[in-house]
């Protein structure tokens, strides 16, 4: 059971620019964080810093798992579900295809239900390079759904999405964080989850 | 390793390095000097002639090329392992000395060879494998030079370094087994005349030293050309 | 077990359809076949002494061609991430990948040779020489060449400076597969070349995927 993600004094530095200095803040279980700012900010540098591919140049990043902390990055990787910026679809794949090998990767299940969930139930054996950027996305919260990760890392997650996408976007998170995930989110709108936030 | 640590800061190093670089060149220039002395003194070799001159400069390229490797290596190691700040840029700085230092233990190799083979290039056992490890310093400089971001293209010669570090003794071991598969020529067969073994061993000694003479100033280069970088994307 | 499989299948299929490179590298390889006579001459006499060697360079080269691939569609598509985050260590991510490649290239690849060593008049004694070489060797090809890729993978038109890096790397194995075939030709044994090979590839095999997938990590943390 994960219960908390504590950053300390984080800092990054990219190239020869210091993006952010100092930041702390805390994500209990059942919470999500918003993480607000300019565009270049580092927010998804922060993102690929709590996934662990990026070491900050200062402070600690901190998952407290079952009352002790887990501090190695690599470890720290095991309980992310990522939803990045880019998709991560292979053309060629049909969408059921990409769903069902994620979920093997995963060690999860990838049924039908999970995409009528996301509304992509008519697509199923459609390429993905038929898909549009919506529906890409849709895939890509499908998978997040069968990563079964307790700690969900979106990188705009609202970007690309009609209206109705976004609703299930919130939707989908406040499902997470009730049954007691945690979600940090990098965006420009607001999250509508009566979250904490953090600015860059 | 907290030895190693303290003197890991730039400022520190180009203090101690100036200090240092003074005698470093004295006797680089005094080793070199006396090396090519007692060797041109020596008697010539009564089967290769004058020609066993060529040795004193080839064969301390030849050790000089390797060593750079294994500098090369360990400071890669230091990078990777331990972080040490200074160890990437002292990698890279070594890199082109190394690649000069090959290309002449090629030239004066194959300067040698002629006399005795006839042409400039038999695929000499010692000879290709030279070859060979001159691609891997042109391969290590090509990395350098193709990674923008400074600490990534670090990381990455580093790992490049120390994966040719491991292959090295396979590719020699190799070459030997496919030179003596096709019978190859060899330069330098037998045993060394005693006589030859001061001036050789001075020269070695001389072109470490012109090698870490060169290094220091290298480093020293590479620790102000970024000052200086820094400083001009501040103003800008 | 099955995330590797998974991984492992995924790859294969990716390389083997239309745009994945297998297919090119066979036609790059029997082009390298076609163009070395054209270049040294029809007698039947030396082809069929330098057929292991050209034979052995240029599944290298045509190994080689499809190498850069390897990380790089995972890289630019953003799936690199997410399979970094899955419970299948990075290691065993870089032997998937590195066994998928040779399935889809160095293994083809093999089971072409004999027919292009038809081309070379190569003595019939000595095919089974040359096969069983290519086929010890390749997986070498695969698993160095991995190394490689991992660490170009950040580079945009990576091209050349993948085969400069490997290339020297990859001289054992040209050396003991080409010699393993030159052996038979003469008479010897190819027992000890192919022993030789053999150890070489395996070791190659064992440790890449370490070095491979640290040169993944550091390029993740783009």
């Amino acid at each position: 059971m994960i219960t908390a993600l504590t950053a300390e004094k984080l800092a990054c530095v990219r190239g020869e620019r210091r993006l952010f200095d100092g930041l702390s803040f805390r994500v209990k279980a059942g919470q999500a964080l918003a993480v607000e700012g300019a565009n270049g900010s580092g927010k998804t540098s922060l993102l690929r810093m709590v996934a662990g591919f990026l070491s900050p140049a200062a402070g600690t990043l901190t998952l407290t798992q079952d009352g002790k902390p887990v501090t190695d990055a690599e470890a720290r990787g095991r309980f992310i579900g990522w939803l990045g910026h880019q998709d991560g679809l292979k053309p060629q794949f049909t969408v059921i295809e990409q769903l069902r090998f994620y979920a093997r990767l995963y060690a999860g299940k990838a049924d039908d239900a999970v995409l009528e969930q996301v509304g992509l139930s008519r697509q199923r054996e459609l390429p993905c390079r038929y898909l549009s950027a919506g529906q890409k996305r849709r895939l890509a919260l499908a998978r997040l759904l069968v990563s079964n990760r307790p700690l969900w890392l979106m990188d705009e997650p609202f970007a690309a999405l009609d209206t109705a996408g976004q609703a299930l976007v919130a939707r989908l998170m406040a499902i997470h964080c009730g049954n007691g995930g945690m979600v940090v989110a990098a965006t420009h709108d607001p999250l509508g989850l009566g979250n904490e936030s953090v600015t860059l | 390793m907290q030895f190693l640590f303290r003197y890991a800061n730039p400022a520190m190093f180009m203090r101690l390095s100036g200090a240092v670089l003074p005698y470093a060149a004295a006797l680089t220039v005094l080793a070199l000097a006396v090396g090519l002395f007692m060797g041109f003194s020596a008697p010539p070799d009564y089967q290769q002639g004058l020609t066993v001159l060529i040795m004193f400069i080839h064969v301390p390229a030849a050790t000089a090329a390797m060593s750079i490797y294994g500098a090369i290596a360990v400071c890669s190691l230091l990078s990777l392992v331990w972080r040490h700040p200074l160890s990437d840029t002292a990698a890279r700085a070594a890199a082109p000395l190394g690649a000069v230092f090959t290309a002449l233990g090629l030239v004066t190799g194959s300067l040698w060879g002629k006399p005795m083979w006839g042409t400039y290039w038999v695929w000499d056992a010692r000879l290709t494998s030279f070859l060979l490890l001159l691609f891997l310093y042109l391969g290590y400089m090509a990395l350098w030079s193709a990674i923008e971001d400074e600490t990534r293209a670090g990381r990455a010669a580093a790992v490049l370094a120390l994966v040719g570090a491991v292959n090295i003794p396979i590719i020699k071991f190799s070459v030997d087994w496919w030179n003596t598969l096709h019978q190859g020529e060899s330069i330098m067969s037998g045993k060394l005349d005693p006589v030859y073994l001061w001036p050789l061993l001075t020269m070695m000694a001389g072109y470490m030293l012109l090698f870490v003479t060169l290094w220091l100033i290298r480093i020293r280069t590479a620790i102000v050309t970024r000052r200086a970088t820094t400083l001009m994307q501040r103003a800008a | 077990m099955s995330a590797f499989l998974v991984l492992l299948w995924r790859d294969v299929k990716l390389a083997t359809r239309s745009g994945g490179g297998a297919a090119l590298a066979l036609c790059f390889f029997a082009l390298v076949a076609t163009l070395v006579p054209l270049g040294i001459g029809a007698d039947l006499k030396l082809l069929a002494r330098v057929a292991g060697g050209i034979l052995w360079v240029g599944a290298v080269l045509a190994a080689l061609l499809s190498l850069d691939r390897l990380f790089q569609g995972d890289y630019d598509d953003g799936s690199l991430e997410l399979i970094a985050l899955a419970p299948l260590p990075l290691e065993l991510t870089s032997l998937a990948k590195i066994v998928a490649h040779w399935l889809s290239t160095g293994l083809p690849l093999t089971i072409m040779s004999p027919l292009l060593a038809l081309l070379f008049n190569l003595s019939p004694d000595a095919i089974p020489v040359l096969v069983l070489s290519l086929l010890m060797g390749t997986p070498a090809v695969s698993a160095i060449g991995a190394i490689g890729a991992a660490l170009t993978v950040s580079l945009r038109g990576g091209g050349l400076i993948l085969p400069l890096i490997i290339l020297p790397l990859l001289s054992p194995a040209v050396i003991f597969g080409a010699g393993a075939v030159a052996a038979g030709l003469d008479g010897f044994s190819p027992a000890g070349a192919l022993g030789l090979l053999g150890a070489f590839s395996l070791a190659a095999v064992l440790l890449s995927p370490f070095a491979a997938a640290a040169s993944v990590r550091l390029n993740l943390s783009g």
